[in-house]
């Protein structure tokens, strides 16, 4: 059951539409709301190795849907230190549940000042109204 | 900037909340409520298709015949009036211009139904032909329940006008291309509101440009533009079917010496062993490229159409397609993936 529009106030968001969850200097990542319902119903998502470097701005693996192929940009630099294996199963967890189960990866964050760079949840609404 | 065409069914699609995107010149829906709930609608129960894309040309009066059995691959004289049939447009170099269905109304009256993004092309191959595109909108019923959910009984490939269907005055066709039971609904753009409407509450679902796609390359339906193109021969494409090439027509010199001589690539059907979803453009890293690709819905990995060259188009060939740098393992299958159960 795909979920209902929504943007938690405690993530940072990315203009490419990723959310970053930071907890010291770990960050889980994802894809918000709205990139999910521009896909439509995810039916796989091409995860990094653990292990890799990921670089702000610049992708880091794959999600799929039945029409189209999505890049995922990484909205901060770090490490990955996990990789979602729900989501690599079970892809359409994006859909149901972006900003719980639908995590995809944790990175180990290579400056933890870079998080104070993204969007707050009210600039990334107001980004989205714009869209 | 090309203004995108409607069908009279826009707002009906817009009403829905179906994701309306640019096809062929025309702004239609590729979704309503989800590309595999459809899928497995037509797949299980019935579902309706808004077409009115298509385009429509008609010849009629003598001479219609002789002049389309010049031009069109398949022989005319394989159907009877009443009757509708499989057919390709070629080129001089035996290159398919465009696939389509040519209805016999008479000995000598024909409609061809034909595919949006080809009109243009087809009408400067079919210069006696008239564009009759518009006075038709274009509506398939497809899936196990679809016939007995409109009340309408219509064999294989056989076609009847003026029939009433839910009190809309049809052409009513047993063609489609999903591989399920069904038929398609040709009635006028003033009545297609009308249809649409009595359609749906016969229960019927309504589906996109998505799922048409998902469910016609489970079947092996070639797509023009993908699979085929001017570039491609009917030979190469497996469609030597749909040829009669012992009458004459543009291109068959070229068909005949490459179904003798054997073409250099064929077009297979091959299903993802590795994770992925083939896409079209992608290389085959053994020869060869995707020219459609998408996840099954029904077998739920990853599947394509794709050319490669003949000594490797056997079932069970192993090939690799490369995934965006990533090369991933698959296998040749036998045609279609996927065939629906004889009632």
């Amino acid at each position: 059951m795909a979920a209902d529009e929504s943007y938690p106030d405690d993530l940072r968001y990315h203009p490419e539409h990723d959310w970053a969850r930071v907890e010291g200097d770990l960050a889980t990542l994802g894809i918000t709301w709205y990139a999910q319902d521009a896909l439509g119903e995810i039916v796989h998502f091409e995860p990094p190795e653990q292990g890799s470097s990921v670089a702000t701005g610049e992708s880091y693996g794959e999600v799929e849907s039945v029409k189209a192929v999505s890049e995922v940009v990484a909205p901060l630099s770090g490490e990955v230190v996990e990789v979602n294996s729900k989501v690599v199963q079970e892809p359409e967890t994006i859909n149901d549940d972006p900003y719980g189960d639908g995590w995809l990866v944790r990175v180990r964050l290579s400056d933890p000042n870079e998080p104070n760079k993204l969007l707050d949840v009210e600039a990334y609404r107001e980004l989205l109204a714009g869209q | 900037m090309q203004t995108l065409r409607r069908t009279p069914l826009y707002e009906r699609h817009a009403a829905l909340g179906a994701r309306l995107v640019p096809f062929a010149g025309w702004e239609m829906p590729v979704q309503y409520s989800g590309i595999g709930d459809e899928h497995r609608a037509v797949r299980t129960r019935a579902g309706v298709f808004d077409v009115s894309h298509m385009g429509e040309l008609r010849i009629a009066g003598d001479g219609a015949t002789e002049y389309l059995q010049a031009r069109l691959s398949n022989d005319l004289d394989r159907i009877e009036v009443g009757q509708a049939q499989y057919t390709l447009l070629t080129n001089d170099r035996g290159g398919i211009v465009d696939d389509l269905i040519v209805y016999r109304r008479g000995d000598e009256d024909y409609l061809l139904v034909v595919n949006a993004a080809n009109v243009g092309a087809d009408y400067d191959a079919l210069a006696e032909v008239e564009d009759v595109s518009e006075a038709w909108a274009y509506l398939a019923v497809q899936g196990p329940e679809a016939l007995e959910r409109l009340g309408v009984e219509i064999e294989p490939f056989a076609f009847r006008e003026d029939v009433e269907v839910l009190g809309v005055r049809c052409l009513v066709a047993g063609t489609g291309y999903t591989g399920e039971r069904g038929c398609e609904l040709g009635c006028s753009p003033d009545d297609a509101v009308a249809l649409w409407d009595a359609i749906l509450d016969r229960g019927i679902e309504p589906c996109g440009l998505g799922a048409r796609d998902t469910l016609r390359l489970e079947v092996c339906y070639p797509l023009h533009g993908n699979d085929i193109s001017p570039e491609r021969t009917p030979i190469e494409a497996g469609l030597g079917w749909a040829c009669a090439l012992d009458k004459d027509f543009t291109g068959v010199g070229v068909l005949r010496r490459q179904k003798e001589e054997g073409p250099a690539e064929k077009l297979v059907a091959f299903a993802m062993e590795d994770p992925g979803i083939p896409r079209q453009g992608m290389r085959v890293v053994e020869g060869g490229e995707v020219t459609s690709g998408t996840l099954s819905p029904q077998l739920g990995v990853g599947i394509g159409l794709g050319y490669v060259p003949t000594e490797l188009a056997n079932p069970d060939t192993g090939i690799t397609i490369d995934l965006r740098g990533r090369p991933r393992r698959a296998r040749i299958v036998r045609k279609p993936f996927y065939k629906r159960e004889e009632s």
